[in-house]
């Protein structure tokens, strides 16, 4: 858990509301402009009522400029970041021709996949002109090519299950696959950060939902218990099936899930897993397996693996890899494979090429080296930030570094100070993370070198200085820490 | 016995009577005279105080101790994850192995394809090829993440703003898949307590929506224009005095379950009558109604401002991926940080925002195309027409030619069995690859089921001759077979 330190709590409660009131006081003349100019809408509700919007018209838009930068390049270690100019306070912002080099600590580009590639792009362009880049065509239709079928084998060989089903959207993977399985009458436990596809599957699935603390195991065992005991509410029919769902790594905390922990509870308590690999299938592992292989968890007791192709393999889509017979009742049953566009023949030819060059199928070791250079990146950020005394979340060999803001305008401070000197960042407020945590995120990519990280370390440092956000003191050693703790004890 | 009874409850009046009337209860204390009466009403109140303290009587609490719940634990026995497979169900679609253009090839065979939305036959166009390697060349293939954390691009900004333009919206905003626009934009705008009306055809993507929203759904018949009005009388007068209640009319341009077409000018008479608000999708309407492929609104004469968010996916006649949403400022801005999938998923890949551009430039550049894909509907419809035992649903200028059974078979299955028998022929003994409509398990449409063909601008007259001649000559068999 975060733990918020108590001034820093203070004053970002009293930042959020000073900012509420400038909002409402803004809000009442509106409200008497409003009402001076005649209303054109007679009798029609407004799109947005009351306080839905306020958070966008009265937060966001003062720091819309950290969001959505336009590039214009592939996403690569570094990219070109387009200038942006407002006119009206931010409400708009426009785009001009000038361009920004910057080094690129954003984009979900694990393994370096994002930019051209010698192995993958002269083989996507071939797929280009052999297939087009749609079929036009759902998969049960005309939309399954041959190139489909390799790539269900492929993945499902990748990820050890024995058979896989692709989609071309990630978010679909998880918002369309979980009401298939679950229904009335079926629980579904979900670890308190999932991922919002999760979230909205779970809920257009009509099923229970339960939420466990995020990362507890422990916590976990005592909700299945208790809710095995109970059976459903108010009826206290037992249960139809309980499934268990928790991501690999959370891509706003950087944490690896306690997946041999949550396994053997799920196991005690026969509750069905679903796994979400999103960010650390190809990422993390010996050979880029995911979090399975890191923990060493066998694949066959995750009864449902799910991950995305937009990271690690740059490109896009989602697969659900399973039993046999559970992939061909999704083949019969999913929407998402009944009624949406099959996957892009282009961007399936992507994730084959870059799970042959993981796997070593290239006749190269460039794979290999990709993995080891990523996990050797990310462990040597993690530490040195930790050591300038920045509060990082996350475990070791994930990638994805959160630093801790909270106050609100911390956030526009630390992203436009590090891209005023060439480094992006992404910054994460309300609605990705709970309002007080917002943060600044990295992720590390396979294709920095030493130098970007260094020079990258630099800034962060000087801004980090500037905005005021190193709330551990620098470079504590071990022994300070304990002597620390024993004057407290004392 | 009665008796003795009496003189008992003499005796105790008496008593009672001595009792309040005796001298020491005619005592003065500080001049209030403690009479009988209030001798009674001490006692009555202490003995109400006395309940009072007392605990009321609850069950006693047991809760389960750990060794039951240990038990229970045993004793509970899940569900398979999945039902038992259905050796019916199997089915195995077949394999393309070359692009799903006009023409394309199964089983080392070319075949006639209607399976593919490929209705401007841009499939393997060259300038749709050429962009698509310029941009994989610049961009790579996948935009690495979200729109709010440098998954935007340029190319999508452009691409926003070629569609607004095309369209001639204020602004439009890109999903990175067909089947997501509608179901993230309608709980972006309708929340629990609104209203949304919707056609009882809409396909899946918005029947999620519809439910994610939470809202109140009416759905009303298919299509059917005095059902609309009276459903939306029913709610006007129910809901007279709720204000700010936001009112929806959910429909699709072309149904995709069924090839009917919305009239759209009396949805509109309707929605200015009762005051709603129409969401349209377009998918399977663009670039191909309206005499410059515009959608239905150019094809009924409506003003495009009258709608106030029309969605469509791009998988259709742009032969590309993904969606988009299109409308006011306002509609399309508020999208940016509350719709879902916007918000929480990468964006579509460059290459296909890029080929979206191109498609609308080629399309406007050849408005014969559209004449084409419309002689090419009537041609097919006029061969399909005299097929006995089959009906043509569709409206006649929808690019989607849907064919019924004129008499079913009892249910869906049997009826599903039988078209995918003549499918299944059509494709293995005639070369012409037609699709059966399939319905997952999740899908509330309940609208007949039926065999679907995809007309395209780039079928030739042989082609679409082909096609009606071969499923005459199946049809015939198959249905002659079966009575």
């Amino acid at each position: 858990m975060i733990a918020i330190p108590y001034l820093t709590a203070l004053t970002t409660y009293f930042s959020y509301g000073l900012l509420f009131a400038f909002g409402q006081f803004r809000d009442f003349f509106r409200k008497i402009f409003d009402w001076c100019s005649a209303n054109t809408l007679q009798g029609y509700a407004p799109i947005c009522l009351g306080l839905e919007d306020f958070y966008i018209r009265r937060l966001y838009l003062r720091i819309q400029d950290c969001f959505g930068r336009p590039i214009a390049s592939a996403p690569d270690a570094w990219f070109d970041v387009v200038e942006r100019y407002s006119n009206d306070n931010n409400k708009t912002l426009k785009r001009t021709d000038k361009i920004s080099r910057c080094l690129n600590l954003g984009s979900y580009n694990y393994l370096g996949f994002a930019a051209a590639d010698e192995y993958c792009t002269p083989r996507v362009v071939d797929t280009l002109k052999k297939y087009s880049p749609s079929t036009c065509s759902t998969r049960v239709d005309g939309g399954t090519t041959a190139l489909h079928l390799e790539l269900e084998e492929c993945v499902a060989k990748f990820v050890g299950k024995p058979a896989a089903i692709v989609f071309g959207m990630g978010y679909v993977t998880n918002s369309a696959i979980l009401p298939v399985l679950m229904g009335k009458g079926s629980l579904i436990i979900s670890d308190s950060l999932n991922h919002n596809s999760i979230v909205n599957g779970a809920r257009g699935s009509g099923a229970t939902i339960r939420v466990f603390q995020h990362n507890e195991p422990s916590h976990l065992e005592e909700v299945l218990r208790e809710q095995i005991a109970e059976g459903q509410p108010r009826t206290h029919r037992p249960w139809k099936k309980i499934m268990v769902i928790v991501e690999g790594i959370y891509s706003m905390e950087g944490e690896l899930c306690k997946l041999p922990e949550v396994i053997a509870v799920c196991k005690k308590y026969k509750a069905y897993t679903y796994l979400d690999e999103a960010h650390s299938i190809g990422a993390v592992g010996k050979t880029g397996r995911g979090v399975c292989e890191l923990l060493g968890v066998d694949t066959a007791d995750v009864d449902i693996m799910m991950g995305t192709f937009t990271k690690s393999f740059g490109s896009c889509g989602g697969y659900i890899a399973g039993s046999k017979d559970l992939i061909q009742h999704l083949k019969y049953t999913c929407p998402a494979h009944l009624y949406a566009t099959s996957i892009s023949p282009p961007a399936a030819q992507q994730i084959i090429s870059s799970i042959r060059v993981i796997l070593g199928e290239d006749g190269s070791n460039r794979g290999a080296q990709k993995l080891a250079q990523i996990r050797e990146n990310s462990n040597f950020f993690r530490s040195e930030l930790q050591k300038m005394g920045f509060e990082v979340l996350g475990d070791n060999d994930s990638p994805v570094m959160p630093i801790m803001l909270y106050n609100p305008a911390k956030i526009p401070a630390f992203s436009r100070e590090c891209l005023k000197q060439n480094v992006a960042i992404v910054t994460v407020a309300f609605p990705a993370t709970p309002l007080l945590l917002a943060r600044a995120r990295i992720c590390i990519s396979a294709a920095h070198s030493r130098e970007d990280l260094i020079k990258a370390l630099q800034v962060i440092s000087r801004v980090g200085d500037l905005v005021g956000i190193k709330y551990f003191p620098a470079e504590p050693t071990k022994q300070q820490q304990e002597g620390g703790k024993t004057v407290k004890f004392d | 016995m009665a008796s003795a009874v009496v003189n008992f409850l003499n005796a105790t009046l008496d008593w009672m009577t001595f009792a309040s009337d005796g001298p020491s209860a005619r005592a003065v204390v500080f001049g209030v005279h403690i009479g009988g009466h209030l001798f009674i009403e001490v006692f009555l109140l202490v003995v109400i105080l006395f309940l009072l303290s007392q605990k009321s009587y609850k069950p006693p609490k047991r809760p389960l101790t750990n060794k039951e719940i240990d038990e229970l634990c045993d004793e509970w026995v899940p569900e398979p994850l999945i039902p038992s497979v259905n050796k019916e169900l199997q089915y195995e679609p077949p394999v393309l192995e070359s692009a799903a253009g006009p023409h394309t090839i199964i089983n080392g065979k070319e075949v006639v394809n209607f399976a593919s939305a490929n209705y401007l036959g841009f499939i393997g166009h060259p300038k749709l090829l050429d962009s698509c390697s310029s941009a994989l060349a610049k961009y790579g293939v996948g935009s690495c993440g979200p729109r709010g954390f440098y998954g935007t691009i340029d190319v999508h900004l452009d691409c926003e703003a070629r569609i607004a333009k095309f369209l001639g919206t204020p602004e439009s905003i890109l999903y990175s898949y067909g089947l997501s626009t509608m179901f993230s934009a309608i709980p972006a705008f309708s929340k629990k307590g609104d209203i949304i009306v919707a056609d009882e055809g809409v396909h899946w993507g918005i029947q999620n929506g519809l439910y994610l929203s939470r809202s109140t759904v009416v759905y009303f018949k298919h299509n059917d224009m005095d059902a609309l009005r009276e459903t939306l009388e029913n709610i006007t007068s129910k809901y007279k005095k709720t204000k700010n209640l936001r009112r929806y009319i959910v429909v699709e341009a072309v149904y995709q379950n069924s090839g009917q077409i919305a009239p759209l000018d009396e949805i509109i008479k309707l929605k200015e009558k009762y005051r709603f608000r129409v969401l349209l999708d377009e998918s399977n309407s663009l670039g191909v109604l309206g005499s410059s492929g515009r959608g239905l609104t150019e094809h009924c004469g409506v003003p495009v401002e009258k709608i106030d968010i029309i969605t469509a996916a791009m998988g259709h006649a742009l032969a590309t991926e993904g969606g988009f949403c299109t409308g006011s400022t306002r509609v399309i801005d508020h999208q940016r940080l509350s719709s879902s999938g916007y918000v929480f998923s990468a964006s579509l890949p460059p290459y296909l925002a890029s080929a979206a551009i191109t498609a609308i430039d080629v399309l406007e550049e050849n408005p014969n195309l559209i004449k084409k894909l419309k002689k090419n509907i009537a041609f097919l419809r006029k061969g399909l027409s005299k097929i006995p035992g089959i009906t043509i649903a569709s409206n006649p200028e929808s690019p989607i030619v849907y064919l019924r059974l004129e008499k079913s078979r009892g249910s869906v299955k049997d009826d599903l069995h039988l078209l995918e028998n003549i499918a299944e022929r059509v494709l293995n003994e005639e070369s012409v690859f037609v699709v059966v409509s399939k319905r997952s398990t999740l899908d509330k449409c309940r609208l007949p089921v039926g065999i679907r063909l995809f007309v395209s601008a780039g079928h030739s007259e042989s082609d679409l001759l082909k096609a009606s001649e071969s499923l005459k000559r199946v049809v015939a068999s198959v249905l002659g077979g079966h009575n």
